[in-house]
């Protein structure tokens, strides 16, 4: 992992003041969606060698959860944007 | 003047001497002395006993890739071991002693490995210690351990303090040698933020051990003169002491800064050592380039060491390493050392090339002889170095000597570039491996870029400065190059290594400190170990605490030439931080001791201290356990009188670190309908509901309450120990999951001192400190209201109850939560009021069958503890809703809760005791399920506990088989109610009055 995540409220910060919560990629299903979509949703996870997107939050600083795109081979943070303007179509 | 200190000449201050002790011998040395330099100034050259075969061991080197020169430098608290005496600065009072020795440095007992070494050959701890297993760890581990061991590290509590600090900077330059000095100076007179860093407590590199005039003075007044612009502008940082030992992940790089090691008693206003972590924009790897040994019989006999490490003796110490030097090398740098080394007043008695024609005829110091296509092959003395032996054509000779110096070439250090994986380069022009490139944020200058000569170094660090400064939008200023006296030819080709003197007639070791020789790595590739990583394990050649900073190279070479390939092809072993040992209290900081983890205390631990409290640390908390009163004999007996208290009278308790989350908005009652898995969307305004919240996997994730205070306004309660947890759960929630809807929420847990007034005299105590009717009418079970106690402090009031009985939680703003208990204190004094702990109150919920987390572990539904009547199915949606449907956590064979009380009455039952059916034999094959929660119950005068019980609803009646195999204890418990006290709920609102 890097060593820094620019936080999109508050700037590169460290990265002991984040905590991964993992893929952020998965969307809840439907509460009538089918069994093998909601078990995929709680119990299957890809464990990406390159580019993997994740959801971070900020627990030491603005408390956002944020949607991390990095290299798990480079360690290299592609990109980061608040999670709740990704949710709601925002800039990703 | 000591035997070997030259007369003139060195950067001491010979006006300051200092006395100092190894192996409780007296010595003396000067300010501006290393401890290595003053013990050889004083004709010791025997220093240490090597790991392995205990072969005596001088001096190597100058720096910190020394590998024999380890001591054990003070004592007490402060003893620290394995220090490197070439590092440890010399200081009055200074105590040393050496280590791997018994009973002493000239007579060691171990050395008979020596003898017995064709026995201890590589790969001899795999071969003969493989098996039986059990020998391993009772015989042949403490055998080894005590045999070849480093120093002892003291037991005592450090009194020293440490510290880690960040720092941000334009440009790092690490190193503050030629290269370092001018990149730190372009870029400083250009206007960045520069910080250079070098290990070393004198700033200059080598330029401290120059012996050429630069602009016809010193080398090294050169190098103060820069260090002194340097340090007038305010936007350079030196750090002397300072090693930078890793880099990491966007260019931050770790260092250690010794900032009191050198002080004989530091003072308590600094840290000893202070980790920096610096955020550098861009970096300069001006780490120079380390010399290789050569690899000759003999060539780890006191006496013998590198040649560069020689000449900064004689011009940085003022100490001839020997009277009578001989000069090895297989390279022109050889050569210009012997020369260097003549003009610093040390006599070079002979210079032996293994070249037979050199490319360079260095003009030789009178008296010296010079031997050409010459080889060590060994070396002659006992404990020190006082000949050599070489053969010239077929030709032996024997030469007298007391110091040998070794030029076998340069390795840049390239250690730090290659920390992210990237390998070292072999470079076939330079004969060496050069930094791999890894990109403009991180560049090598000078030596460590694999330059040889002081002008092209001087060069390049201008140069590599000049283009971060344009890189970063400044214009650099021109920083005009010196005149160097004598300058040497530029860097061209380099002469192969010489990785092997042919012919050794002892020992010829490749790594000094694992006592690896160049037979252990023929060994090795004989038996298939052939491999770079694959030989270094075998052969543990550079896996010792130098991590082969003088034998990584040399091993990569044998190993090449004795597969014939080039040293390009066999490659070299990986580069990991920390470039040199760091110590723990520098890793540690200041996380040590009661500041290791934040202490968090209630804001009424002022008032349970005063009432005479026992703490336990529940997670960061420190929680009042008990209150112990005099004449009770053990904890249990003040556990059992605040529990009758409670159930007879009235009893107070702080409830404080529980978590409190407020929350507002349109959306709130929606949100908090998908957070917990009952109905909270027609709670009332003034009300409070049990809830329980699920994972999305549909087991119990927290339990606590929800109060609506107000249309859009609501407070929740979650446990002390998922407090965090439940916070950053409903962040997700409400940023991740749902967005769209309107609610807004923060931590209150803080804010707020809570405390819960339990017994059947609850409400006549807490009428007496609040105006408002408490009456059974106005505040009925589950109200949630805001309340004036009397004198105006405005609070919050919650009927809710734990123990079962009459019960009221009051919340206060923090600051006057101490007052307010002990207000209700003074009132409940007639009722016969006691404060009660942690463990009362896991009697008191134990006794009426409420859960914890000792039961919700995070592997039981709402069903299993007997809550499953709270999912609310026709809900929509709710996390976790769609999971606990699956038909494994339905399933009817699943444990669900119990009561356990045990057949003999006096049986304690024991948390974590599994259940098995009675007359079954104990196995966890046999497995019914397990007791999560025991306690003695006072008000029933015997053990009780809570279990999960397959299928343990239907068994009420049965006796079961309670087995702690860790307590090697089987007794029958009979299945009865989890509820034992008060399974009406009668004494929630007694009829009568109390
Ligand atoms: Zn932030």
């Amino acid at each position: 992992m890097a060593s820094l995540i620019s936080c999109p409220h508050c700037g590169p910060r460290p990265k002991e003041e984040f905590a991964v919560r993992g893929d952020a990629t998965l969307l809840r299903p439907a509460p009538e969606a089918s069994d093998e979509a909601w078990h995929a949703y709680v119990y299957l996870r890809a464990n990406p060698r390159g580019v993997h997107v994740e959801h971070w939050q900020h627990v030491g600083g603005c408390r956002r959860f944020l949607v991390v795109e990095r290299n798990t081979l480079t360690h290299d943070v592609l990109s980061v944007a608040d999670a709740a303007e990704v949710a709601q179509g925002g800039a990703a | 003047m000591s035997a070997h200190r030259l007369l003139t000449g060195g950067l001491i201050d010979r006006g300051k001497p200092l006395s100092f002790t190894f192996d409780g011998r007296r010595h003396s040395g000067f300010a501006g002395d290393t401890l290595a330099s003053a013990l050889l100034a004083d004709g010791v050259s025997l220093m240490g006993r090597s790991f392995k075969y205990h072969r005596p061991r001088g001096v190597m080197t100058a720096g910190s890739a020394e590998p024999n020169a380890l001591v054990t430098v003070g004592g007490g608290t402060r003893r620290e071991p394995n220090l490197r005496a070439t590092m440890v600065e010399l200081h009055e009072t200074l105590t040393a002693v050496s280590q791997n020795r018994w009973p002493s440095l000239a007579t060691d007992f171990g050395a008979l490995n020596d003898r017995l070494s064709a026995l201890l050959s590589a790969g001899f701890y795999y071969k003969t210690f493989m098996w039986p297993s059990a020998f391993w760890e009772k015989l042949y581990e403490p055998l080894i351990r005590r045999a070849a061991g480093l120093g002892r590290a003291t037991l005592k509590r450090d009194p020293d303090a440490y510290e880690k600090a960040w720092a941000f900077c334009d440009l790092l330059v690490i190193g503050a040698g030629p290269a370092g000095l001018m990149a730190a100076l372009t870029a400083g007179r250009a206007g960045l933020r520069v910080i250079l860093a070098d290990e070393d407590f004198r700033l200059g590199g080598w330029l401290l051990s120059e012996t050429r005039l630069i602009d016809g003075r010193p080398a090294h007044d050169f190098a103060a003169i820069l260090v002194e612009e340097l340090a007038a502008l305010p936007n350079v940082t030196l750090l002397p002491r300072s090693t930078v030992f890793g880099w990491y992940d966007d260019n931050v790089f770790g260092a250690v800064e010794r900032v009191q090691k050198h002080l004989p008693i530091p003072s308590d206003k600094q840290p000893v050592e202070r980790i920096w972590r610096i955020v550098a924009k861009r970096a300069l790897m001006a780490t120079g380039a380390e010399e290789r040994p050569l690899v000759f019989g003999g060539n780890d006999r006191p006496g013998v060491m590198m040649a560069g490490a020689a000449l900064t003796y004689a011009a940085r110490y003022g100490v001839a390493v020997g009277k009578r030097v001989a000069v090895v090398t297989a390279s022109d740098s050889g050569r210009q050392t012997a020369a260097a080394l003549a003009r610093r007043g040390v006599e070079v008695v002979a210079l032996i090339d293994a070249r037979t024609a050199s490319a360079q005829a260095s003009p030789m110091p009178e008296g010296a002889r010079t031997l050409t296509g010459a080889h060590v092959v060994d070396t002659l003395g006992r404990l020190s170095v006082e000949g050599l032996v070489t053969v010239r054509a077929g030709f032996e000779e024997r030469l007298d000597c007391d110091a040998v110096a070794m030029a076998g070439g340069w390795n840049p250090r390239v250690h730090l570039a290659c920390q992210h994986g990237a390998k070292p380069v072999w470079s076939d022009v330079h004969q060496a491996f050069l930094p791999p490139d890894v990109g403009p944020d991180f560049q090598a200058a000078g030596a460590a870029a694999g330059l040889s000569t002081l002008a092209e170094a001087l060069g390049d660090g201008v140069r590599k400065a000049t283009a971060v400064v344009a890189d970063l939008g400044r214009s650099a200023p021109t920083v005009p190059l010196p005149e160097i006296d004598a300058e040497e030819a530029a860097s061209g080709a380099a002469a192969s290594p010489v990785w092997l003197m042919p012919g050794a007639r002892s020992k010829a070791f490749v790594d000094f400190q694992n006592d690896v020789h160049a037979g252990d790595l023929a060994l090795a590739l004989r038996e298939g170990f052939g491999h770079a990583e694959h030989a270094k394990r075998y052969t543990t050649n550079a896996m010792a605490t130098d991590q082969g900073k003088l034998s990584g190279v040399n091993a990569s070479g044998l190993l090449a030439a004795m597969k014939g390939l080039s040293p390009a092809e066999v490659g070299i072993t990986t580069y990991r931080p920390f470039y040199t040992p760091v110590s723990f209290g520098a890793l540690a900081g200041t996380a040590r001791d009661e500041e290791a983890v934040p202490h968090r205390l209630s804001p009424l631990d002022g008032w349970a201290k005063a009432q005479g409290a026992m703490f336990v640390e529940a997670g960061l908390w420190h929680r009042p356990a008990y209150f112990p009163r005099p004449g009770e004999k053990d904890w249990r007996a003040s556990v059992d009188r605040e529990v009758r208290t409670v159930r007879a009278a009235v009893g107070l308790c702080d409830v404080s670190t529980l978590g409190k989350i407020e929350l507002f908005g349109p959306d709130a009652a929606e949100f908090l309908n998908r957070l917990y898995c009952n109905p909270m969307l027609r709670l009332p305004v003034g009300k409070a509901r049990y809830g329980l919240m699920l994972r999305e996997d549909g087991m119990v994730f927290d339990d606590g309450t929800v109060s609506r205070l107000g249309h859009q306004h609501y407070l929740i309660t979650t446990t002390t120990a998922m407090a965090a947890k439940v916070m950053s759960h409903l962040e997700h929630a409400a940023q991740v999951l749902w967005p769209a809807l309107q609610v807004r929420f923060a931590s209150v847990s803080e804010q707020w001192a809570q405390m819960s007034l339990a017994g059947p005299k609850a409400r006549q105590v807490l009428q007496a400190v609040v105006e408002d009717d408490l009456s059974a009418e106005a505040v009925p079970p589950l109200a949630a209201q805001a309340v004036t106690l009397r004198g105006g402090l405005r609070g919050r009031l919650f009927r809710i109850s734990f123990s079962g009985e009459l019960a009221y939680e009051l919340a206060v703003p923090a600051g006057h939560g101490r007052a307010v208990a002990e207000a209700i204190m003074a009132a409940g004094r007639a009722h016969g009021i006691c404060p009660y702990g942690l463990e009362a109150l896991n009697v008191l919920r134990i006794e009426k069958g409420h859960v914890t987390h000792a039961e919700l572990d995070g592997r039981t539904t709402p069903d299993d503890v007997g809550l499953g009547h709270m999912l609310a199915r026709q809900k929509p949606d709710f996390i976790g809703k769609r999971l606990s449907e699956r038909y494994g956590l339905t399933a009817a064979d699943r444990g669900q809760l119990v009561g356990l009380v045990p057949v003999d009455r006096q049986r304690m039952i024991r948390a974590g005791a599994h259940l098995l059916r009675e007359g079954a034999k104990p196995s966890t094959l046999n497995d019914q399920g397990h007791v999560t929660s025991a306690c003695y119950s006072p008000t029933l005068g015997h053990p009780i506990a809570l279990a999960l019980l397959k299928s343990g609803r239907e068994r009420l009646g049965e006796r079961v088989l309670v087995w702690d195999r860790l307590h090697k204890e089987e007794f029958l418990a009979e299945v009865v109610s989890p509820v034992f006290v008060d399974p009406d709920n009668r004494k929630i609102e007694p009829k009568e009055p109390a």
